[in-house]
């Protein structure tokens, strides 16, 4: 498919930065109906127990409160929210309902919805309604749910809810036979997406036309659309799911929350547009978790360090239901494991245990941050055993050019398999190496220095990307010439409407300034899926790049109608085409808007990889960990935009930062969560972290898409956490300091370091 | 109760409850939605306005706090075109959702206006008062250096 | 995280801001800069029915520097503090310490007066004014009296004003030009709390020997204190690496820090004796 490349790799400064620059951009909490009502969820402050009674009558009788609704009030049979991924049968029993009714399972949990004129009001309200909960164990960690001092789904009769099985070739076969094992534990502590626009919605429902209108839709509006309409008894069509400006979302806003039941089906019940805006308190415990995971793991390797198998047990503590797509990260964990290594063997299975804490989902490189951080680490441990250096024991088993396609290991059930597509991971590695600086640097290893000890990390990564099924564009060429697109990607602040105004400019040869980018909302196109798995650029920009096709054709059969000849003589130019010598404007060329479109289906995943090196120098005596470079080489096949790629790579780089230093979700044992605001969940400021380089490369095109673009977006994080653990080993190496688990703590380590002098001594 | 104060350089009154921050009467009561609530809590800076000519963090301000007072908002800094400062923002892709953009703007204006000559390292830590999920800071930073000579030059005006 | 309700009040002077707290009967707060406050409120831990506004009553922000010492109004906020090049000679200590507060927008804003009366353990304005055994000025209905610092924070976030009184002023003791010190605190992040903070002063008489030690900690208990034990040892004796040494043995066995979710006590325990080391080391240079 040829496509004219000239918008296509320009760093294009962002169409969206003139209205967010000015305080001009649409979030949803900027939106407001008529006669609006404020919404506040009654959320369980117990984290495991049995609702006895609920008393509204005092909230009612506030002035200014004109609702308090329970799960009753909305429906015979509460809607349970069901699973956008992996929707297997026997997950049916932890679906959430959108509501408790008799039981609570977290802190957090909706219990009722409280209408009122104002938040304060609502919040006024909730204060007044007397709620009676029996308090039951709360299981609160692994130990607890195996020992069952109580279970979450009484009729499940355990609190593991399934065990995914990621499997190739014959690990156990390896293992017998292998030269040399190593057998670790690892620990990853929840954290999560916390992007910086709380969750919210304003809802409308039209009587008279019996259509309901939802703002702040994000993410997979039209699945989600599905799923209201399936819940409230309505046709699709009866709804229109609106997304506005975005802020932010890493994989966690968007997904269908019961928020996204409970706003629209408020507004449809009293007839009057309803507002909801969560605070940040609010966020910390009900927008999903991620990341928690435990798993004991195996490594076989040849005597002369070639990797053979991995083997072992995942522990996914997913928090008290599967939400629409938790079982995504258990599974990566598992499936992912071999990241860019040949590893031809592996037996890994992954359980996921329901606990009394907020439900967890995916966040950015879901399942991949963790696995990476237990491979990563197994590699420098099985190198310091082995007496092999650690960069030749990664070079000797990354896979080869050669071996593309690669099989990654298959999962089951909802079974799955995939295979790395493309790419020269030894040239990145190499590359990355050589711009570190890595053997000059080295020097430096182990060494004090103003009382800080140095020490170097690396790593390598692959990131999936590009996630079918299939994403719609809609192409409209007005009456005046100008280009309005329609797609079903949606925005979370990537840079969606220049990135595809990039991608339609040089498909349709428009000029890019008469070109408006339109995203996200259900009434832009019929099938659309939205923004997740980095796949908005590969996805939507292919069917643009499709429907382009199309218009440029329909363009051609319009002209020659008007010039009298075939569509073939037309030669289009900008915003003319013309035949014979004799030219005409686009601009009223035909009556009506030529419209067309277009889906691009995949069915393949996508395969951007690269390689992350890091200096550290760490301070004994406090735990202080200095991140004096950090440099990440990735290659994406195609860049579309390199200024918001960039971008991109060094974000998501300090996000994984985060959870290797500062970032946990930390709950007592009786399950309330001890961080609920920003003072105590740390996310990385300005002045944290510097020091950080990104280099993006196209050095193999993915040979799946039109584009030749693998979805890029996510990488940056996911070798972070064994990256920055492995230079804090390399750095107090003399003590023989090994981190196994994160966040990265002072006091932790601190801890360590005390460990390893007393066992010296 | 009923305040009046400057705002934008125009007098403005409304009427709100005592317990009614100053961020929630710049959005619902005058119509300046560009001031985010991120935290409401007074960690994460979107809500930064200047309170004369000095950044505060507007959600821990109550409305009435502001009666007499001078408040500027990121609207009150943007113009037809974009002013220096959020060209060079623009330039540098200091910006992905934008959500936290207007307090970053507030702040860093308010920076260079009294510290136009402030280093790399003043820079850091001035908005290290403001989160930002997105961009990963250092392209704001580079933003906020590249706006200098833009303020020097104003000053020098003087 | 809207608050709840309560009314809103600012007075002329001081003597109508007791009445307004007196009135309250104890449901009545102040507020000044309102950065500890107003968080509280949005998390409604605090559910004030009134609350008393000090912005409009003159003669609280006023810096006073002169022979008795630096005297500081309660409304003073920590930019006027960083502004006050006096205060680097008359104030040394505290010049360092409020680098350490919090950020740019809250130093616009937060004041002397507020964190005193916030009385956070791990603070930095407490533990400088009882390291430096300041003198708190307080008024109320039954009058004016003065606190010593070491007496004024009684458990964390509490201390001996009573419903009706107002922290006026605050009065840190001369500051001779020989003096050394240091101030060392340990923090996630920029700006945090510290996990634990060391200040310390001491003088030298004509033997090099160390004087009238005073070592303080925050983060290291309910309150901020004085390590004596670490005074003792330091007392009478050069500041030589076997005195440290002691010093911070001494430290550490005097304390029984805290665990919390960011560090657990004995982290804290070592990390003292670490920042006190340090922080003797870095006052022989100056």
């Amino acid at each position: 498919m040829k496509v004219a490349n000239s918008y296509i790799g320009r760093p294009m400064e962002r169409i969206e930065d003139l209205r967010l620059l000015r305080g001009r951009g649409t979030f949803v909490s900027d939106v407001n109906k008529p006669n609006q009502l404020h919404a506040v969820i009654l959320r369980s402050s117990v984290a495991h127990g049995v609702i006895c009674s609920i008393d509204r009558s005092r909230a009612l009788a506030l002035p200014g409160v004109s609702h308090v609704l329970v799960a009753a009030d909305f429906a015979n049979v509460v809607p349970k929210i069901p699973l956008r991924l992996q929707p297997l049968p026997q997950l049916e029993p932890f679906h959430q309902p959108v509501l408790a009714q008799d039981k609570v399972r977290y802190v957090g949990e909706p219990i009722a919805v409280v209408l009122a004129d104002t938040a304060a009001i609502a919040e006024d309200a909730l204060e007044n309604i007397d709620l009676e909960i029996e308090p039951l164990a709360a299981i609160t960690s692994r130990e607890q749910a195996e020992a069952m001092p109580s279970v979450l789904f009484e009729d499940h009769g355990s609190n593991a809810a399934i065990t995914w099985k990621a499997f190739r070739g014959d690990a156990d076969a390896a293992f017998k036979t292998a030269d040399y094992v190593r057998r670790d534990r690892f620990k990853v502590q929840r954290h999560a997406a916390m992007f910086m626009e709380p969750r919210g919605f304003v809802a409308a429902w039209d009587g008279a036309v019996q259509k309901l209108t939802v703002w702040g839709a994000a993410k997979t509006a039209w699945y989600n659309r599905r799923v209201l309409a399936d819940a409230l008894g309505l046709e699709v069509d009866a709804i229109e799911l609106v997304e506005v400006d975005v802020g932010g979302g890493f994989g966690s806003r968007g997904e269908f929350y019961p928020e996204d039941y409970l706003i629209p089906a408020a507004a449809k019940l009293v007839g009057r547009p309803v507002k909801w805006i969560e605070d940040r308190r609010e966020h910390m415990m009900t927008a999903n978790h991620a990341r928690d995971i435990e798993c004991d793991v195996e490594i076989a390797v040849s005597r002369d360090g070639k990797f053979l198998a991995l083997r072992g047990q995942v522990w996914a503590d997913i928090g008290a239901y599967i939400r629409t797509n938790g079982s995504v990260g258990p599974r990566n964990v598992a499936q992912y494991m071999s990241g860019p290594y040949c590893i031809e063997n592996i037996d890994l299975k992954s359980t996921m245990l329901t606990t009394n804490k907020t439900p967890s989902g995916t966040y950015r490189g879901p399942g991949r941050y963790e696995t990476d951080f237990a491979r990563e680490r197994m590699i420098d441990l099985v190198a310091r055993d082995l007496k092999i250096d650690r960069v030749e024991l990664r070079r000797q088993n990354l896979v080869a050019d050669a071996q593309m396609p690669y099989p990654l290991a298959s999962i089951t059930p909802y079974d799955s398999s995939t295979e790395l597509d493309s790419g020269d991971y030894h040239a990145v590695f190499d590359l990355c190496l050589k711009e570190f600086d890595w053997w000059e640097r080295s020097k430096l290893r182990g060494k004090p220095i103003d009382g800080y000890y140095h020490g170097l990390g690396v790593g390598s990564f692959i990131e999936g990307g590009a996630a079918g099924p299939k994403e719609e564009a809609r192409l409209v060429l007005e009456t005046d010439g100008s280009l309005s697109v329609y797609i079903g990607s949606s925005s979370v602040g990537q840079g969606l409407e220049t990135i595809m105004a990039q991608i339609a400019a040089d498909a349709t040869e428009l000029p890019y300034e008469r070109i408006t980018i339109h995203h996200g909302s259900t009434s832009h196109v019929k099938d659309g899926y939205g923004a997740y798995h980095s796949r908005s650029t590969v996805m939507g920009g292919s069917a643009i790049l499709l429907a382009a096709e199309k218009l440029k054709d329909a363009i051609r059969n319009a002209a020659a109608v008007r010039f009298g000849c075939v569509p073939s003589e037309i030669a289009l130019d900008g915003e003319q085409v013309s035949h014979g010598g004799k030219a005409m404007a686009l601009a009223g060329l035909a009556d009506v808007p030529i419209e067309v479109e277009a889906s691009f289906f995949n069915k393949k995943y996508t395969w951007a990889y690269g390689t992350q090196a890091a200096h550290v120098a760490v301070d004994p005596g406090t735990g202080h960990v200095k991140v004096i470079d950090y440099l990440s080489v990735e290659d994406v096949g195609r860049m579309i935009n390199p200024l918001t790629l960039h971008g991109q790579a060094i974000g998501s780089i300090v996000q994984g930062l985060g959870g290797a230093f500062l970032e946990n979700l930390v709950y007592d044992e009786n399950g309330q969560l001890l961080t609920g605001s920003f003072a105590d969940y740390l996310l990385p400021t300005a002045s944290d972290f510097p020091n950080i380089r990104s280099i993006t490369l196209e050095l193999k095109p993915c040979p799946n898409n039109p584009l030749g673009a693998k979805g890029a977006g996510e990488g940056g994080l996911i070798p972070v956490g064994g990256v920055m653990a492995n230079a804090i080993a390399d750095a107090l190496s003399h003590l023989n300091v090994q981190p196994m688990e994160l966040p990265l703590t002072p006091a932790r380590i601190w801890q360590l370091v005390e460990d390893a002098q007393a066992a010296a001594s | 109760m009923k305040i009046k104060f400057q705002l934008n350089g125009d007098t403005v009154s409304t009427e709100v409850e005592a317990r009614t921050s100053l961020a929630d009467c710049l959005r619902d009561n005058l119509g300046k939605n560009g001031t985010h609530l991120g935290c409401e809590h007074g960690v994460c800076g979107a809500c930064t306005v200047l309170l004369n000519g000095e950044a505060v963090r507007s959600c821990l301000m109550l409305a009435v706090q502001a009666d007499g007072e001078k408040v500027i908002t990121v609207e009150g800094l943007s113009g037809d075109e974009l002013s220096p400062l959020q060209a060079s923002f623009r330039k540098h892709h200091a910006l992905q959702c934008g959500f936290c953009t207007p307090g970053f703007i507030t702040t860093a204006h308010a920076l260079l206006s009294n510290e136009p000559d402030a280093d790399e390292n003043r820079i850091r830590d001035v908005l290290s008062g403001n989160l930002c999920r997105c961009t990963g800071y250092i392209s704001i930073v580079e933003a906020v250096m590249d706006a200098r000579k833009f303020y020097a030059v104003h000053e020098e005006q003087q | 995280m809207k608050p709840s309700s309560f009314d809103y009040k600012s007075p002329a002077t001081l003597h109508e801001a007791v009445s307004l707290l007196e009135s309250g009967n104890g449901n009545a707060k102040l507020i000044a800069g309102g950065q500890s406050l107003m968080p509280m409120l949005a998390f409604r831990l605090a559910v004030p029915e009134l609350l008393v506004d000090l912005k409009r009553i003159p003669g609280l922000d006023v810096i006073n520097i002169g022979e008795d010492g630096v005297r500081i109004g309660a409304r003073v906020r920590w930019c006027d503090i960083a502004r006050d090049r006096r205060l680097l000679r008359a104030q040394p200590l505290l010049m360092e310490a409020i680098t350490h507060v919090a950020h740019y927008q809250i130093q616009n804003r937060g004041t002397i007066g507020g964190s005193l009366a916030h009385a956070d353990p791990a603070a930095e304005m407490p533990g400088i004014a009882v390291t430096c055994d300041a003198q708190i000025a307080i008024i109320g209905s039954a009058g004016e009296r003065i606190e010593r610092a070491a007496n004024f924070f009684t458990g964390p976030l509490q201390t001996s004003l009573g419903p009706d009184e107002i922290l006026t002023e605050v009065r840190l003791p001369p500051w001779p030009s020989a003096r050394r010190w240091a101030f060392r605190e340990f923090a996630r992040r920029k700006g945090d709390f510290a996990m634990a903070g060391i200040a310390l002063h001491y003088d030298l008489d004509d033997k090099q020997c160390v004087v009238d030690a005073h070592v303080g900690a925050i983060g290291v208990a309910d309150r901020p204190i004085r390590l004596a034990a670490a005074e003792a040892v330091l007392n009478g004796g050069p500041v030589n690496e076997n005195n440290i040494a002691a010093a911070a043995a001494a430290a550490r066995a005097e304390i029984d820090p805290p665990s919390d979710i960011h560090a657990p006590g004995a982290y804290r325990r070592a990390l003292v004796a670490t920042l006190l080391t340090r922080g003797l080391i870095q006052s022989i240079g100056r």
